[in-house]
């Protein structure tokens, strides 16, 4: 332990009485108004300076995992799309790749495109979100607006694909239980590509902006190595230079369709920034060439008989990062366990290394601009 | 008129909900849905808060919380329980973590259904609170004569 993290927890463990001699300690959060959720921190000050930030979590924690003794294998789903109501459908496809592994089930080639597709749907619109939000954070009001009023464009494609805003509900064990037309498909096409522009035309306004740029330029630096070290994942690590994309492993239609891992190199909010900009283009180019491709046929086979003994593991690359899902069977109904790591929780200890040194204006970007899922993080 | 029906401030708070309500409510808030043009808008501070958005179950930890703020609201107030959890835990009822609905720590006076509620159907319980508000307000507005009067009269017989 360095001296300076001895300090930092000496002072969070420290009487009441010795904080005035100490670093002034300031709770950031669960009530919070720049973030929807609620994260608390207890931030370790000296005068301006952040010297350390210790993370509290358990607020919206359920407790689901557990639930999946009491449900059917095949309805826990419904629960393991509300993990997170951001990545919902990946949730429930993660899970369901699990099982299908699990199983020994392989999904038709129409189920696969339309997970691919719905996956990058669900992509643009988190970070639509995230753009939202962060432009919220920095006071750019407008920008807030414009991303979420271009995200509803993104949202009406969901709706009328899948059935569902925000929880798609349509991932099941054995494939997806909605099946658009290619009409459907094609139009929806036509709609995401005028949201591609006004997104091209956002993306401009808040990378080149001069005062988004003061805010985000230097601030929050994540080398590679500590990136790498500390465990980051998705536009985090990116951000910092290592080109880790989950989606490289080809799950769902990946292999096939292919796509480039986005990488940025200077490791600060702005580097973030700019890789979930870019990463949101490539989506739109996944979902053009998903839809070009997609095959004919049947989007489901029936899930026959138990799960057998035994253990299986899928991972996905969500918006935010590498989800791992695991899950153990003892040839009943009922799964023995299941256990999700999520993106966020992973991102944690990276975000209070980078907080480090800041000064306390910026907490708010650098919790920001790791695009913090609580709820994915408490189950 | 009522000012207080006309602009009502929001407060919104995830008690343990899946994020699904909370990102509808802040859809809720942006174009298209807008809630602005009730004359609503989003704030962080509870002292300034008129309708209080609840989303999500309530446990022993968040428990505290959910209360804190309401009691900071000063009066008089009115509680919008978003989704299913906010009603009775919805999926997660089960769950060892989840302590129940909100109405099991602070008085409800709307609910809204939906697992995730949709925006129309937020805002359709944003402005039913409104106009309990005001009817909360008509009522304090009452008590208050009343007891200015019962003072008055007590003065008399003195």
């Amino acid at each position: 332990m360095s001296g300076q993290d001895k300090r930092v927890q000496d002072a969070a463990h420290a009487p009441r009485e010795d904080f005035v001699k100490g670093p002034t300690v300031i709770p950031f959060g669960p009530q919070h108004p720049v973030l929807p959720e609620p994260l608390h921190f207890d931030l370790l000050l000296e005068d301006e300076k952040v010297l350390g930030a210790i993370p509290q979590i358990g607020y919206i924690h359920r407790g689901l995992e557990l639930l999946v003794e009491k449900r059917d294998f095949a309805d826990y789903v419904h629960v393991a799309e509300r993990i997170c109501g951001i990545c919902s459908f990946m949730h429930g496809m993660g899970y369901c790749e699990a099982v299908e592994s699990l199983l020994g089930l392989p999904i038709p080639d129409r189920a696969r495109y339309l997970r691919t597709f719905w996956c990058e749907l669900e992509r643009v619109h988190s970070h639509l979100l995230w753009m939202g939000l962060a432009a919220d954070a920095l006071g750019f009001e407008s920008l807030f607006m414009a991303a979420w009023r271009t995200r509803e464009l993104v949202l009406d494609v969901a709706e009328e694909t899948a059935g569902g805003r925000v929880i798609f509900g349509s991932a099941i064990v054995g494939g997806v239980s909605k099946d658009p037309s290619d009409e459907t498909l094609a139009r929806c096409i036509k709609a995401l590509a005028l949201a591609r522009e006004e997104v091209k035309r956002l993306s401009m306004v808040m990378l080149q902006n001069i005062t988004v740029r003061h805010r985000l330029e230097g601030v929050g630096v994540l080398s590679a190595d500590a990136a790498y070290a500390l465990g980051a994942v998705g536009p985090m690590l990116r951000a910092s230079g290592r080109a880790y994309d989950a989606r490289s492993l080809g799950y769902a239609a990946y292999g096939e369709i292919g796509f480039e891992t986005v990488v940025e190199t200077a490791g600060d909010c702005m580097a973030r920034a700019i890789v979930r900009a870019r990463e949101i283009e490539q989506s739109f180019a996944i979902m053009d060439k998903v839809v070009a491709a997609i095959p004919a046929g049947p989007v489901s086979v029936p899930a026959k008989g138990m799960p057998p003994k035994g253990e299986s593991f899928a991972r996905l690359e969500q918006p935010r990062g590498e989800v791992v899902y695991y899950v153990r069977s003892n040839g009943t109904r009922n799964l023995e366990r299941f256990r999700v790591r999520t993106p966020t929780f992973a991102n944690v200890p990276a975000m209070v290394e980078a907080m480090r040194g800041s000064s306390l204006a910026d907490v708010p970007t650098i919790v920001l601009t790791i695009d913090p899922c609580i709820s994915c993080t408490e189950r | 008129m009522s000012s207080i029906e006309r602009s009502p401030w929001l407060i919104h708070y995830d008690a343990s909900s899946c994020n699904g309500c909370d990102i509808e409510v802040l859809a809720c808030l942006t174009p298209v849905y807008d809630a602005e043009r009730f004359g609503c808008i989003v704030t962080g501070d509870p002292k300034q808060a008129d309708i209080f958005l609840v989303t999500g179950s309530v446990n022993h930890l968040n428990a505290p919380i959910v209360k804190n703020i309401y009691d900071q609201m000063p009066e008089p107030k009115a509680v919008v329980a978003i989704g299913a959890c906010a009603y009775s835990g919805g999926v997660f009822a089960e769950c060892y973590n989840v302590s129940g609905g909100v109405a099991s720590t602070i008085p409800v006076d709307v609910y809204v259904p939906g697992c995730a509620a949709k925006p129309e159907s937020i805002l359709d319980g944003v402005v039913r609170a409104a106009q309990i508000l005001k009817e909360k307000e008509k009522a304090m507005r009452a008590t208050r004569k009343a007891e200015r009067k019962g003072r008055k009269a007590e003065g008399a017989q003195r």
